[in-house]
């Protein structure tokens, strides 16, 4: 089984975030992560791979240069290859224009799975697979909870607005998987010696034969006019759990509100 | 602005996120058509004319019989350009999500997601989007048509207008490639384990209580208070506690007067489901935890440490 897993970097969850307002993209210049639930999907890759006892899991990520620090974690958690598609113009790209690139990207790949995480935790989009599975002609399944590969094909049982359903899909074929289907692995020592050996290819857009006006902000098709501030809940009130008597203050503040 | 709205119906409904996105279609332009997709639901566009579309779309096949997003993105295709349509809207859901971007990279259209509201601005279309956690709300707009759109799910009402519509047949053809995945076994409605709807106070735990057996900590507090025990995606998907406890996105919607998050981080699919909530108390042992933006009291702690104690306060309080 060839895997091929699409990951993102994103902005460290821990820093604050913010909306650069000239060019209303977000501010990148904090440290970068790579995205949490995209370890989810390494780790079901790396679990397919091992369970059928050959092949290889590719990590694919579309991101500037410097996320190549999160290329070599998904190395360090267990990749044994990686690609990523690091080039100026692919900067500002939206769905249509990210979905080509990374289309491009595994079509020279011809995995037998394609695996993508929950969402980005910094777009919350949450839709970016189907979009490249449309540009593969493969079929697409997600919100995963579980993953079981047999007999040529993958059957996934994916929670919807009214419980879950079972859905099979013949290989080669893409699946997105919720972020309680496994529990990712922490890369090792070892893993992280090791990661700066394992193959790892830059890609241009020009190496995907693409133009630069297909993807970046020149291939997108959606833009952002303004930024706002929203409507606030009114005051919030933050307390920490100091010596241990959180649970005396929220029972004043509950008190103090009739609710209890 | 010629725009279709698609219309999800589930169990011979039509889903009220879908009729709320066409209420709001109907008041930005009379011309909105909506289109219908499945295997004998023709008898629905009646329902769905009398809920603001000028014109009705029916793609009734048996092909498109399970909730799947590719063989609805094939019809779309075709109908959107056969009709000229420069907007496409969908309702939130996991099948509308899937259909919208499968569409947007076939048609090579703009799609713009999780929008609470649309305007026109001189006659331009311009989404409203929340970012980063909604801290930020982002005016969205597109290059060029079609614009397709995915409203976050519970942002229009729907408005029965009355009025009948002009319902058309649609032909149906769907690729080879959309008929590979198949519907082995469809969810119906879970009508197993408690009802959190109706309750004043709600307790609910998500991963940060580490594992299924401490729910117990959040049912008693749950008991002490007198209320129900929710739950995450993340836990319910991991089998901790029943799919019927799940607030969110795709779960329940619920707005008791006090909901007390205990170990959940707030991600918009569960925020959507909750924010109604009279009074929220989230405690997390993550002081950048996003539920703590829309927090009412934000205990930054241990679940561990604090909902026990919690637990036996508020017995002492109540008498209990
Ligand atoms: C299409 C779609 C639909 C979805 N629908 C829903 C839905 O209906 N409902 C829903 O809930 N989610 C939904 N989700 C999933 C959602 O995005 C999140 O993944 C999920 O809500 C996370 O659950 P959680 O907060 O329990 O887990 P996590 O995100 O893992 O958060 C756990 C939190 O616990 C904290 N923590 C850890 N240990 C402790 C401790 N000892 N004490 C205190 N705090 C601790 C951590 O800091 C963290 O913030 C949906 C996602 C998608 C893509
Ligand atoms: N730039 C990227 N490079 C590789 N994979 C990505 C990228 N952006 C998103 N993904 C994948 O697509 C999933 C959904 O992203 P999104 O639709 O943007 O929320 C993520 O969990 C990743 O698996």
């Amino acid at each position: 089984m060839k895997v091929a897993v699409c990951v993102k970097e994103v902005p460290d969850p821990s820093a604050p975030k913010r909306i650069d307002p000239q060019t209303f993209r977000l501010d990148r210049s904090v440290a970068g992560a790579l995205n949490d639930f995209d370890t989810h999907a390494l780790e079901e890759g790396l679990r397919v791979k091992e369970e059928t006892g050959a092949g290889e899991v590719v990590a694919v990520l579309m991101g500037p240069e410097r996320a190549g620090d999160s290329v070599r974690k998904a190395l360090a958690i267990g990749a044994d290859r990686a690609v990523h598609l690091a080039d100026e113009a692919l900067a500002g790209s939206d769905l249509v224009a990210t979905s080509k690139a990374l289309a491009k990207a595994l079509e020279r790949e011809g995995a037998d799975l394609v695996l993508f995480g929950q969402q980005a935790a910094d777009s919350d989009g949450a839709v970016l697979w189907a979009a490249v599975a449309d540009r593969l002609q493969l079929p697409v399944v997600s919100q995963a909870a579980s993953l079981e590969i047999a007999d040529g094909k993958a059957r996934v049982k994916r929670q919807t607005e009214y419980g879950y359903d079972v859905i099979e899909a013949s290989l080669p074929c893409v699946v997105a998987v919720s972020d309680a289907i496994n529990e990712p692995r922490y890369p090792s020592l070892k893993g992280i010696m090791g990661a700066k050996k394992k193959p790892q290819e830059t890609v241009s857009v020009a190496d995907l034969g693409l133009a630069a006006d297909d993807v970046g902000e020149a291939g997108s098709r959606t833009e952002v006019y303004a930024l706002g501030e929203p409507e606030s809940r009114g005051d919030r009130i933050k307390i920490e759990d100091e010596g241990g008597n959180a649970a005396e203050k929220i029972v004043e503040y509950l008190a103090g509100k009739k609710l209890i | 602005m010629p725009s279709l709205v698609y219309v999800e119906h589930h169990e011979g409904e039509p889903v009220k996120g879908s009729l709320g996105v066409l209420a709001k279609a109907a008041q930005l332009d009379g011309d909105v058509a909506a289109v219908l997709l499945g295997s004998g639901v023709e008898g629905l566009a009646e329902r769905v004319g009398r809920h603001g579309a000028a014109r009705v779309f029916v793609a009734d096949d048996p092909a498109l019989e399970a909730p799947l997003p590719q063989p609805r993105v094939d019809v779309l295709a075709k109908l959107v350009e056969s009709e000229g349509f420069d907007t496409v809207l969908f309702g939130a859901s996991v099948l509308a999500a899937d259909v919208a971007a499968g569409l947007a990279a076939r048609l090579d259209a703009g799609l713009n997601w999780d929008l609470v509201d649309l305007e026109l601005v001189d006659g331009k279309l311009v989404g409203k989007r929340p970012a980063l956690g909604d801290s930020v709300i982002v005016d969205v707009g597109w290059k060029g048509e079609p614009r397709l759109a995915l409203v976050r799910s519970g942002t229009f009402e729907p408005v029965e207008s009355g009025g009948g519509a002009e319902v058309s047949k649609v032909p149906v053809e769907i690729q080879d490639w959309s008929q590979q995945a198949v519907m082995v076994e469809q969810a119906h409605e879970e009508s197993e384990g408690p009802s959190i709807e109706d309750a004043d106070v709600i307790v609910a735990g998500g991963r940060g209580l580490g594992q299924a057996e401490n729910f117990s900590l959040v049912e008693e507090l749950a008991k002490a208070l007198g209320g129900a025990v929710a739950a995450t995606r993340a836990v319910v998907d991991a089998g901790w506690y029943p799919y019927a406890t799940q607030v969110g996105q795709t779960g329940k919607t619920v707005a008791p007067k006090l909901y007390i998050a205990c170990g959940i981080s707030g991600a918009i699919q569960h925020k959507v489901g909750m924010q109604g909530s009279g009074t929220i108390v989230a405690i997390n042992k993550d002081p950048n935890a996003p539920i703590f933006e829309y927090s009412d009291l934000a205990v930054v702690g241990d679940v561990h440490q604090i909902v026990p104690k919690l637990t036996e306060l508020v017995r002492e309080k109540r008498g209990a």
